[in-house]
């Protein structure tokens, strides 16, 4: 049976304010939180640890008895997350805790040098244990992060414009993959039912690539707009982009393609029965004259 | 039987699915369709789908179907008021429906089949 667990208990606050005092300064990262940030973390992880020894054993940390401290290690490593830490940081934070036991161990146990290598070997198991726990949920607190912008992103650059009665814009900017299509083409086909629209124009200027898959998603998005009755206009093909197309063997030749937006807007406003003039000269100088006066 | 009724408007038919389409009633359609247009020499069909909320493969095919035969029958086929989500479903199937008319509403549907056939009139005018 191992010692540990008692000796942690009974010397809880010794180690503590050993782990505080080697705790060296890119451990401590004095840019990033504050000493009463780390005192009140390092007090209730060590609390919780001495806890878990004594009612789950060092040996299984999966045990019911260890999950406040698994939930300490995640919260600690979570808030280190948002502050900027990296995950080597984080990990040895954990980490530092094994001078101040393997010391306490060694004091504690100076009759017996067999006795102090168990523990010490015990102590190693537990800690790494701990600072694995600490990497992995660093890790998901991470992965949260990324997925919850990747969401934001998607919503943010999927807008659905109305240019005119009836007329549609839907500027893309980024890379079409499978996922944005799907929004891209909910969102059109739903702005093309409330507005009433008879043209949508598909703006691929912020489209920095466009490959045969980017297309087959776009002719998906035509096709799907055109069984509910919408004519689909792509503008904004750069030269270059142009050129992939048809090196590629992408077959756009039922789809209306546009140079620029303002062509596609011309071309729906044509078909649409409605044209852009200039003002007349006189209405035009009298404007001029008044700004003037 | 249940079945999908079929108006009589002019030179036009009008067709208005409003219960969930199944196999039986698609083939059902098809049947009357081709019957009435030869009856009353009709020169269009609309169908309306905007209350349709499920498809599958054989509406879709059902729906190229009509069209098809309508045309080989001198009528042209407009689909109207199709959803979002059954249009999705038809592209994923790989169904464009390529030979069939679409319109936004029953009314731009309407519009879309006197401009068509306007043209054939305008034609054997000129």
């Amino acid at each position: 049976m191992s010692k540990l667990p008692e000796m942690i208990s009974k010397h809880q606050e010794a180690i503590r304010a050993d782990w505080l005092k080697q705790m060296s300064g890119a451990v401590r990262r004095a840019d990033l939180m504050s000493n009463e940030e780390i005192d009140s973390q390092s007090r209730e992880l060590l609390t919780t640890i001495a806890s878990g020894a004594k009612s789950g054993g060092i040996t299984n940390l999966d045990g019911p008895a260890w999950t406040p401290a698994r939930e300490a290690l995640a919260a600690i490593s979570a808030s280190r997350a948002k502050q900027g830490f990296t995950t080597s940081e984080t990990a040895i934070f954990v980490l530092s805790l094994k001078q101040p036991l393997f010391a306490m161990v060694r004091k504690e146990l100076a009759a017996s040098p067999d006795a102090v290598f168990d523990e010490i070997w015990k102590a190693t198991l537990l800690l790494d244990n701990l600072a694995l726990i600490t990497a992995d949920a660093f890790q998901t607190t991470r992965e949260k992060f990324i997925a919850r912008q990747q969401e934001e992103l998607m919503e943010l650059s999927t807008p659905v414009v109305k240019l005119w009665d009836g007329i549609l814009a839907l500027p893309i900017i980024g890379t079409l993959d499978s996922a944005r299509t799907q929004v891209v083409m909910e969102s059109l086909l739903q702005a093309v039912v409330q507005t009433n629209s008879r043209f949508a124009i598909i703006d691929i200027t912020g489209v920095p690539t466009v490959d045969t898959l980017v297309a087959q998603h776009l002719l998906k998005t035509i096709t799907a707009a055109r069984l509910m009755g919408a004519e689909c206009i792509i503008s904004g093909v750069r030269p270059q982009i142009a050129q992939t197309i048809v090196h590629l063997g992408i077959d756009l030749a039922n789809v209306i393609t546009k140079a620029k937006l303002a062509d596609a807007f011309a071309l729906a406003l044509q078909r649409t029965g409605k044209t852009v003039v200039a003002m007349d000269s006189g209405n035009a100088k009298k404007t001029l004259f008044k700004k003037e006066e | 039987m249940e079945r999908i009724p079929i108006l009589r408007m002019g030179q036009f038919l009008l067709v208005t699915i409003q219960v969930d389409m199944h196999d039986r009633l698609a083939v059902q359609l098809q049947d009357d369709l081709t019957e009435k247009i030869s009856e009353w020499s009709s020169r269009g069909v609309l169908i309306d789908i905007s209350t349709l909320e499920i498809v599958d493969s054989f509406i879709g095919r059902m729906l190229a179907n009509i069209a098809a035969m309508a045309r080989v029958l001198d009528a042209e086929t407009v689909v109207v008021g199709m959803q979002p989500a059954v249009a999705i479903t038809l592209v994923e199937l790989g169904m464009s429906l390529a030979g069939v008319r679409t319109a936004l509403n029953v009314e731009t549907g309407m519009e879309l089949l006197y401009e068509l056939r306007g043209d054939f009139h305008s034609e054997m005018g000129g």
